[in-house]
């Protein structure tokens, strides 16, 4: 049922358009094998940022953070030897841009019964950029209990925050100008990995819609 | 969606399926330790009833509260309604307080439509006359699809007061969009006349009924709306369409037994029936939290100008 949300597609990305990629101005900016070393890196920095992410839950924001959130759990079982839970954590209740436009479909949220109160949580999304949907999470996390701490990981940081919020873990800082499109194709949703950026030729630059 | 809610004919399937898949996620809130979204934050819902009600209203109140709207409750009685105001000028002080939303129950059929043309708000039907109860439509096959699983070719058979009853118009309209096969059983006192036109087949005998259901939804006499003699005798009527322990050994060993409330237990459905495993009457009303809160927050919680 959480398999289509049309309007939440653009939620990691800000101006992120329909997966229909393929439009010649599009330059892939990670290749698969560097998404997998990117996670494979973060999943090492996670370890040593925790001490052995004993206390760690993984969330992936919807949509593409989830797939996220669970290659990096499956890194630091891995690595670790021992399962480190995940799950998903929608925001969409929580937006500050509900009024904006139509209502959307909502996402899934699914924290693992071992819940959060306690623990380390690492809110997981594809790309980070104005910073509202962290700020939303933030808020939808304190909804569902107390967490020690949260920490933050994003695939791609494309900068021009608007909030005062920060990642701890990177997998590629890439500046881009607010024209610029950033779309996170992953094998889980969209049959394929890969990151491209593109002109955004359709709607106007100063739409700044998800993120 | 439409911008108001006040048949379940107004929903396309697309629509009803929005609105299911939502409240399966919004169900999530209930569990949780802090039972709220703030979704709704600042918006002013108008609980607007002008006939008794508890399930729905009080449904209707905690589905707003959770999304963190301001809600207003407006009973005819106690109000100027017993002073005579009509329904445009209590719409029209509703509408100088800035209502978003105004849910309303009235023993006049229709009695929502003309509301809508009066107020900027949305307008949710909570059951309007005989004629419809859209939200309880959708709680109930949102009930069906938690137990069963799916809703397509479902047999769904309803089963007593069809003639004064908005649940059942709802329901039979609701789920043939979303692709079951409705079956109505009930004295031919208590059918409607129109009933040939409407998608669903139409039976007298519940017992022969019963093995070809995957759902048995029990309505409640409404003697109160009743001015003729429709049937012989309650005891006459229970015995042909109540639901009793024999009856439901005829049902398949899946099938479950709806009510919308409040129950005449020993009427319609025997005690014993109603508090089984199979019956889903208090998972019902839970349900209909989460549903008016999908309601609310799909006409509520985007802009005003919806496509």
């Amino acid at each position: 049922m959480h398999a289509i949300h049309p309007a939440s597609g653009d939620r990691g990305s800000g101006d992120r358009v329909s997966a229909s990629s393929g439009s010649p101005s599009a330059r892939t900016v990670l290749e698969p094998a560097e998404i997998r070393r990117a996670l494979t890196r973060i999943a090492h920095e996670i370890l040593e940022r925790t001490g052995g992410a004993g206390d760690v839950v993984l969330l992936g924001i919807p949509t593409r953070g989830v797939p996220l959130a669970h290659r990096l759990a499956d890194r630091l079982a891995q690595v670790e030897g021992r399962a480190v839970p995940s799950g998903s954590l929608d925001i969409t209740m929580y937006r500050d841009d509900l009024r904006l436009r139509p209502a959307r479909a909502l996402g899934h949220t699914e924290v693992p019964p071992s819940g959060i109160d306690g623990m380390i949580v690492v809110l997981v999304d594809d790309v980070l950029y104005s910073g509202r949907t962290v700020r939303a999470a933030l808020d939808a996390l304190g909804d569902i209990g107390r967490p020690r701490s949260v920490q933050l990981a994003v695939l791609v940081d494309r900068g021009h925050r608007e909030l005062p919020i920060r990642p701890d873990y990177v997998g590629k800082n890439l500046p881009t100008s607010p024209a610029e499109v950033v779309r996170v194709l992953l094998a889980e949703v969209d049959g394929q990995d890969a990151v491209t950026l593109e002109e955004n030729l359709g709607g106007g630059a100063g739409k700044r819609a998800g993120a | 969606m439409n911008r108001h809610l006040i048949s379940a004919a107004d929903l396309s399937r697309a629509d009803a399926l929005l609105i299911l898949d939502t409240a399966d996620e919004l169900a999530q809130v209930a569990d949780r330790p802090i039972r709220k979204l703030p979704t709704l934050r600042g918006r002013t819902v108008v609980n607007l009833f002008y006939e008794d009600s508890t399930r729905t209203r009080i449904s209707f109140e905690a589905a707003a509260k959770r999304l963190s709207a301001d809600v207003i409750n407006f009973s005819a009685k106690g109000s100027s309604v017993a002073k005579g105001e009509s329904l445009k000028d209590t719409a029209l002080t509703l509408e100088a307080m800035g209502a978003d939303a105004v849910v309303i129950r009235h023993p006049a059929s229709g009695a929502p439509h003309r509301l809508a043309r009066w107020v900027r708000g949305s307008v949710v039907n909570a059951g309007d006359g005989t004629h419809e109860h859209p939200t309880q439509a959708l709680l109930d096959a949102f009930t069906m699809r938690r137990r069963l699983g799916r809703l397509d070719g479902l047999r769904v058979t309803i089963v007593g007061d069809v003639l004064h009853s908005r649940v059942a118009r709802s329901n039979m309209l609701l789920l043939h969009t979303l692709g079951a096969e409705v079956t109505l059983v009930a004295p031919p006192t208590l059918l409607p006349v129109a009933v040939g036109g409407w998608p669903c087949s139409v039976g007298y005998d519940l017992s022969a009924a019963l093995p070809k259901s995957d759902v048995v939804m029990m309505l409640r006499v409404q003697q109160e709306r009743m001015s003729a003699a429709y049937f012989p005798s309650v005891r006459e009527y229970s015995r042909r369409y109540g639901l009793d322990a024999d009856r439901v050994a005829l049902l398949p060993e899946h099938a479950i037994v709806m009510h919308p409330g409040p129950m005449n237990r020993g009427v319609e459905i025997a005690a014993e029936v109603a508090d089984s495993a199979r019956s889903t009457i208090v998972e019902q009303v839970a349900n209909g939290v989460s549903v008016r809160m999908a309601v609310l927050y799909l006409l509520l919680g985007g802009s005003e100008a919806q496509q």
